[in-house]
């Protein structure tokens, strides 16, 4: 308690306007900003690997299952900077047993559950499964028992028994969109049905959430792609490159539309709340919303693109292009989950006044925890890799 | 039956199996998990009504303390502090109520207690008893002219600042300085002791003015006249011009 | 009346009918999924055990904006009976100070939620229009957004109408607290739970009134039940015009304030 209020003291000063007491204490900080990033990329590489299966994209096909698999990580790590900023996480469990129906928030567990065991574990399972007993015949030692697990004993690998396989991931993926799509909408709908909070609450922030998914997701997968790829001493599929560089194109136009509207809307409405958001943006969010949000998370990567389309560059600057378009997406949209869920709370529901966050750096809610939360899914990847190779030579014949 | 078995493919067991684990787990740590009085009156722990009506009183309430301090709480409520509680300038007293020996309860005797509610202050409502502490006998504390169980000054205040300082301090520097509150409004001798019940009067109408500023009104040549038929006739004159501060735009 | 009366039931109906749609559409979810969890059981008065039958009561509060000094007595006594930390970044009830000036401009200021007293001084230098003082406290919302968005049924709204919070059950994942338009709840530095004004549920089940009303100087506070006529804040409710805070989000606050200007929010 000394130590909160040893935060809290300084911030005092720094309230502009009139603010509830209550509210000096900002309440969510950058782990809740983790998160909706964090479920985002899960959706975006989901609804990427999905366009190879369903869509029969075959120019993706080598990301497929890389795809698959980040989805995966980043899914599993989602969950854990919700819990660090708990105020009890040991009783977390309750969310499962009594959820309460009217709550957005309680439907978390479902919905978590239903993608990760429904969806993901599913495709990569019937995807992955003739590969893993064949590799389990291979191998010897705790690997073959991991793989021999992982399969769950299974041993059938007759023609009938793969085409059966096929099928169910192509279902699977059927379904797994919708899925994904509701995945992220909701975390939308959390904050977009705050009636009380005239920056969250709005009917279009579930699909603005969609999409700046699927734009971060593209990204990561491209990012991920060019980093890995070359180190394992191979070369990078260009063509497959122009696709997700494609595909995150028109992902980014439709964000950037779907932002614009939002907007356009807020501004001609001109509600009760348009002078604290017009001075909240014009200020405290200046650097973060308008500098980093819009023009390098998305002006800078949109030109930055359509010059290439437009100018038929070679493959090496193309390849330089693409990689820096989407550290800069993938920074845009880090900053737009901020400017969402700090902004949201930066000013006061008086209408009146504006508080200040000021980030801890340790402790759960600090910043090197959110660090920490970060790299994880990087690491999870790496040792989903090695059980599960994705790449197209581990592939038995 | 053996011929559907041997149907269904060999992945779909497996996984039925790991569903139904799965599937079993949930429920039987559900079970156990969920506490017995949820759910009972609505979706949340009917025990967690009990639990907060359980939590410790601090503040007896004032009939607590009528019945041993009979004589003070008959002397407050005759008088000025009659809706204040006990409590307000006491303190919180159940520990006192339950053993009146151990816990005595707080006597405030600072000057800078009382005037936490009657310190001059621009928002309060106009009427309401206040005071300007710096010049209000400075160096006495409040509780020796006032009683506060019965607190009526000890002489009826004089002058109409002493309650109604916002618009004497307006007035005072305004052309309606020289006016005596008492001009406009009539006061009885009662309104100083029994302010609320007894109100003075406010002027009624617009001939009210003209007794100083109509073009026929015999006062002093200086003071601006106007056309009582011409000027405004359908408003009262306060409407436009505030009395204590004529001049103000 | 009788018109009035009608008005009343079809606000119900048309909640019971909202409601039923939202049932209806996540019927097939909610038996999926929450029908092993949520057991039918009998409904019963619930009662506790001194006596109290909060389906008996419906507790509200009035406030006259006009009778507030200002004296914050409300925001200590609140703070003394509750064991609010006595920092000023938690409340359960505050006061607030309104100044409007004739350009239009607008101050509004808590000073450690009233517990510091009110300056005169003032920072504009134009000529002050009005002003007033306005307690604030948790609206014990007939709809309130707070309960709606708690995850896992720590907050409730109990049969009375007192909004509470389950101590022993709350998470501490605060949507409770961004769900609140009027900024009345806050996280409890020391027990990590979600804290807000009970209307002294403790008090009241014994009929005694809550401690601001209880020391409240000017009675600008009155408590009471809405549905009994020989109640205080019915009178209250009788006598004056009564507004109440952010009605555009329909949350049908039980706080009334008599003489509420239009600057508060």
């Amino acid at each position: 308690m000394e130590e909160l209020i040893q935060h809290l003291t300084p911030i005092l000063k720094e309230v502009w306007g009139y603010i509830f007491p209550n509210e000096i204490e900002l309440h969510w900080g950058i782990l809740i900003v983790l998160y909706p990033y964090l479920t985002g990329l899960v959706a975006g590489a989901f609804i990427l690997a999905s366009l190879v299966k369903v869509f029969n994209v075959k120019e993706l096909q080598p990301t497929y299952r890389l795809a698959m698999l980040t989805a995966m990580a980043f899914l599993i790590v989602a969950p854990l900077p919700l819990l660090g900023h708990l105020g009890h996480p040991e009783k977390s469990y309750e969310i499962l047993i009594t959820p309460n129906s009217a709550s957005a928030m309680a439907m978390f567990g479902f919905v978590y559950a239903w993608y990760l065991m429904a969806v993901l574990c599913l495709e990569i399972w019937f995807e992955y499964r003739r590969d893993i007993i064949l590799w389990a015949q291979k191998e010897t030692g705790i690997k073959k028992w991991i793989h021999k697990i992982i399969s769950l004993f299974s041993k059938d690998i007759s023609e009938k028994a793969i085409h059966f396989d096929k099928k169910w991931v192509k279902i699977i993926t059927i379904i797994g969109i919708p899925s994904a799509f509701l995945l992220h909408g909701y975390v939308g709908f959390i904050f977009g049905s705050i009636k009380a909070n005239p920056w969250w609450s709005s009917v279009l922030m579930p699909i603005v959430f969609l999409f700046s998914a699927i734009v971060s997701g593209i990204a990561m997968v491209l990012i991920l792609y060019m980093i890995i790829t070359p180190i394992r001493g191979k070369e990078l599929d260009i063509v497959c490159l122009d696709k997700l560089a494609s595909y995150l194109f028109y992902a980014m136009i439709i964000d950037f539309s779907l932002e614009a509207l939002d907007f356009i809307h807020r501004i001609y409405e001109s509600e009760e709340s348009i002078n604290i958001l017009a001075y909240l943006v014009s200020n405290k969010l200046f650097i973060s919303l308008i500098v980093i949000q819009l023009f390098m998370g998305m002006l800078i990567p949109l030109a930055m693109i359509s010059l290439i389309k437009i100018f038929k560059a070679p493959s090496d600057l193309k390849k330089m292009v693409y990689f820096i378009s989407a550290i800069l997406v993938q920074v845009g949209i880090f900053s737009t989950r901020w400017n969402i869920v700090i902004g949201g709370q930066l000013f006061s529901k008086s209408f009146r006044g504006l508080t200040v966050y000021k980030i801890t750096f340790f402790g759960l809610e600090g910043f090197f925890a959110s660090v920490v939360i970060f790299c994880l899914p990087f690491v999870l990847l790496y040792l989903l890799t090695k059980i599960l190779p994705p790449w197209e030579e581990a592939r038995n014949p | 039956m053996k011929k559907i078995w041997h149907k269904i493919p060999e992945q779909v067991k497996r996984l039925s199996v790991l569903l139904i684990v799965i599937v079993a787990v949930f429920i039987v740590a559900n079970s156990l998990l969920t506490p017995k009085d949820f759910g009972l009156v609505g979706h949340y722990r009917a025990g967690s009504i009990q639990e907060n009506a359980d939590r410790e009183l601090k503040y007896a309430g004032q009939e607590a303390c009528a019945d041993c301090h009979d004589d003070l709480w008959k002397l407050k409520n005759a008088n000025y502090h009659k809706n204040l509680s006990c409590e307000v300038c006491h303190g919180p007293s159940i520990n006192h109520t339950n053993d009146p020996d151990q816990f005595k309860p707080e006597i405030p005797r600072d000057r800078t207690f009382c005037v936490v509610c009657h310190e001059y202050n621009t928002s309060r409502p106009t009427g309401y008893p206040q005071i300007v502490s710096e010049a209000h006998n400075p160096r006495k504390i409040c509780v020796t002219c006032h009683n506060p169980h019965n607190p009526t000054p000890p002489q009826a205040p004089k002058e109409c600042s002493a309650c109604h300082a916002e618009i004497s301090s307006v007035k005072s520097v305004s052309s309606h300085m020289d006016i005596p509150c008492t001009k406009c409004h009539v006061t009885t001798e009662k309104h100083r002791l029994h302010p609320r019940e007894f109100r003075p009067t406010k002027p009624v109408d617009r001939e009210f003015c003209g007794q100083c500023h109509s073009q026929s009104a015999k006062a002093d040549k200086f003071i601006p006249r106007i056309n009582m038929v011409t000027h405004e006739p359908r408003y009262v004159c306060w409407q436009c011009h505030y009395p204590h501060l004529p001049e103000a735009q | 009346m009788e018109s009035n009366l009608k008005v009343i039931d079809k606000k119900v109906e048309r909640r019971t009918f909202l409601k039923k749609i939202a049932i209806l559409a996540l019927a097939p979810i909610a038996f999926g999924l929450l029908g092993a969890t949520d057991k039918l059981k009998t409904v019963k008065k619930w009662m506790l055990k001194n006596g109290y039958v909060p389906s008996n009561h419906k507790w509200g509060m009035g406030i006259d904006i006009n009778k507030c000094i200002g004296c914050g007595r409300c925001a200590v006594a609140c703070k003394n009976e509750n064991n609010v930390p006595k920092v000023p970044f938690f409340f359960r009830t505050w006061v607030e100070r309104y100044r409007i000036y004739e350009n239009g401009e607008v101050q509004v200021e808590s000073p450690n939620g009233s517990i510091d007293g009110f300056s005169n001084l003032s920072n504009s230098n134009r000529k002050l229009l009005r002003s007033f003082f306005v307690p604030k406290i948790c609206n014990h919302c007939d709809n309130p957004p707070c309960v709606q968005v708690c995850p896992v049924g720590a907050t409730f709204i109990g049969e009375d109408g007192v909004i509470l919070v389950d101590s022993d059950y709350c998470v501490g994942c605060r949507y409770c607290i961004q769900a609140c338009p009027y900024g009345a709840r806050f996280l409890h530095p020391e027990t990590h739970t979600a804290e807000k004004c009970t209307f002294c549920y403790h008090r009241i089940v014994q009929d005694k009134v809550p401690a601001c009303v209880e020391v409240c100087p000017t009675q600008a506070r009155v408590f009471g039940e809405l549905t009994k006529k020989s109640s205080p804040l019915v009178r209250f409710l009788r006598m004056n015009k009564i507004g109440i805070l952010k009605p555009s989000l329909n949350t049908e606050p039980k706080v009334y304030y008599a003489n509420l200007d239009v600057e508060v929010k």
